[in-house]
């Protein structure tokens, strides 16, 4: 086993990336990310690679739409209100079919909102972004292992389906810091003939885009695309399955939610009440057979999140009306505490 | 029997969509000319705008990658900073450029990024119909300044280059036109100067071409190459605003 680094999430996220091959890192500062954009600054020049500090959000995702076409792993990052301006680059690489990876540690909102851990991207994460019928594959580590862990799958996935991935984590799991392992060195293992690199005089120009006039042919793509998505949905969905062999009822958590769920668990189950948690570790594609699977198992599900309640709306969706959802939740950079979960199992127990 | 004159290379069979008397495809021609001249068109990698010049994709022969409105000069210093040996340039209008694109342009320029860049300014923008553009002049009515630009509303007209040519990062920043067959000619060593730039490594290259658009002006293709000359120059004088490289820099 290799030797464990104590090292913090967004840090571990840059180093993690730099192993999976990515040696292009374009940004803009915003908190809580900023130690992603520092570690590349410091290690890129020295690998070879590249840091750059772009005049705006929307020129660094315009800048890594520039790399992704030439087939090269590159990343950006930053938080909440600086990813709502690089949805219009996000559309453009989901529409050009490229590979990217956009890391998202969550802040409070709606607009300037706070600078504390939220999960208040999630719809926006999960359900488009920005303009046009797209997906991205969404990331959601709740470690600083899986920082670094599903940092490596969002580019091996990225290239997989040549479509962008998204690492949504928050602020907690940004500023924590423990042991991690860190991945063992990779790269693109996936042909891509598409890329632009010139064409040495050998072949006919590649054009990356995502202009159709022709409404059939454009229809006929985002259909192809949708098809690409089915499959995804089919096979790249993963979750952790908690104490719920036995379980009763279901908490549906990912991140740091998660993790809170598991301390009331703890507490929950030593009180003799059967509770266990699906962590969805893909928010897109939603781990829709495992909730589906625990609707036939248990009598009630609780979201927990750190938002209004925006999973809860998926969670409803694959359990299909069978059983009741509740909510637990904290917003505006508030965390729920275990005790607020306790509180919200008992009362699931209560109405049944 | 050797043929005298052929169509560039580096542009392909596509036939060109633009309105008759538009001066893109002399624009084009150039540019694909350049690449010709200077053996680059298996490495070099164009980007092209939101705009009339949308489709430029189809028509250059060389690798293309389409960008959001504005942003061609964020794409092209993604595309350079992955690939430093090949040879980058955008296509660009008024309001791709000027407009919406404006940051990225001139922190482009400032980073002095080994790109080069077309700017094609004919006053308006065309493929949405003719509205009024950051290079409008005074007075010229366009569908969103029906009454006539009105500057103590909507501004002036920003000189791109008399402006991108304050910074320090740029190698080299010049102003040509493609009214008449002197023009053109000076324009055609001036495009080719800015591909030389990349090719030799000096960095940050723009060429604004001062442009006319008969269908959203109004004119015949004749009128509209007369207004060129008549209103157009005299705002946007001609000539070479920024020359690191040469004595004299800075010099008209």
């Amino acid at each position: 086993m290799a030797e464990k680094v104590l090292m913090k999430g967004n840090e571990a996220i840059a180093e993690a990336a730099i192993r999976a091959g990515c040696r292009h890192y374009f940004g803009y500062p915003i908190t809580p990310q900023t130690e992603i954009a520092a570690y590349m600054a410091k290690r890129m020049p020295k690998i070879g690679g590249t840091f750059l500090q772009a005049e705006s959000e929307i020129s660094a995702i315009n800048m890594v739409y520039g790399v992704a076409g030439t087939g090269k792993r590159v990343m950006t990052s930053s938080s909440s209100p600086g990813i709502s301006l690089k949805q219009e680059g996000i559309s453009y690489i989901a529409g050009a079919d490229l590979p990217a990876l956009i890391v998202n540690v969550q802040r409070g909102g709606p607009g300037l909102g706070g600078i504390q851990p939220s999960q208040s991207d999630y719809f926006q994460a999960t359900k488009g972004g920005g303009h046009g019928d797209y997906r991205l594959i969404v990331l959601t580590p709740a470690s600083v292992q899986e920082m670094a862990d599903l940092t490596a799958l969002a580019f091996d996935l990225s290239d997989k389906y040549r479509m962008p991935a998204m690492l949504l984590a928050d602020g907690t799991m940004g500023q924590m810091m423990e042991p991690v392992e860190l991945p063992a060195e990779s790269g693109s293992t996936v042909a891509k003939p598409w890329a632009v690199t010139g064409t040495g005089l050998a072949r006919r120009h590649n054009i990356i885009n995502s202009l159709y006039l022709d409404p059939e042919e454009l229809e006929k793509t985002n259909y192809e695309r949708y098809e690409r998505y089915a499959f995804i949905e089919e096979h790249e969905a993963r979750w952790e399955s908690y104490r719920m062999d036995d379980a009763e009822y279901c908490i549906v958590a990912f991140g740091i939610a998660a993790r809170v769920a598991k301390n009331a668990i703890s507490v929950l189950r030593a009180q003799g009440i059967k509770v266990g948690l699906i962590r969805p570790i893909t928010v897109w594609p939603f781990p829709k057979k495992a909730i589906a699977e625990a609707a036939e198992q248990v009598s009630a599900f609780l979201s927990v999140e750190l938002s209004m309640g925006q999973m809860i709306e998926d969670v409803r969706l694959a359990e299909n009306c069978r059983r009741p959802v509740a909510l637990c939740r904290r917003t505006g950079g508030m965390i729920p505490t275990p005790e607020q979960i306790i509180e919200s199992v008992k009362r699931l127990k209560g109405g049944n | 029997m050797a043929a005298v004159f052929e169509k560039p290379k580096s542009l392909t069979d596509a036939q060109l969509h633009y309105c008759p008397g538009c001066t893109h495809g002399i624009i084009h021609r150039l540019v694909a000319e350049a690449i010709d001249t200077l053996g680059i068109e298996g490495k070099t990698i164009g980007v092209a705008p939101v705009g009339c010049a949308v489709l430029a994709y189809n028509y250059f022969a060389c690798d293309m990658v389409e960008a959001a409105h504005g942003r061609a000069p964020a794409v092209a210093t993604g595309l350079k900073r992955s690939l430093p040996e090949n040879i980058i340039f955008t296509y660009q209008g008024d309001g791709d450029l000027a407009s919406i694109g404006m940051a990225e342009t001139v922190h482009a320029a400032t980073r002095g990024e080994n790109i080069t860049v077309i700017f094609v300014n004919n006053a308006i923008y065309g493929m949405t119909g003719g509205q009024m553009a950051p290079t409008s002049l005074p007075g010229q009515i366009t569908q969103t300044s029906p009454y006539g630009r009105d500057v103590s509303t909507a501004g002036y007209p920003i000189r791109v280059c008399e402006m991108l040519s304050t910074l320090d990062g740029p190698e080299f920043i010049a102003r040509v036109a493609v009214n008449n067959v002197k023009n053109v000619r000076s324009a055609k060593k001036i495009i080719q100067k800015a591909f030389e730039n990349q090719v030799a490594g000096k960095g940050f290259s723009l060429v604004e071409v001062v442009s006319s658009c008969p269908t959203n002006w109004g004119m015949t293709p004749d009128r509209a190459l007369q207004w060129v000359e008549e209103k157009m120059i005299p705002y946007y004088p001609l000539g070479i605003y920024k020359d690191r490289s040469a004595a004299g820099e800075g010099q008209k």
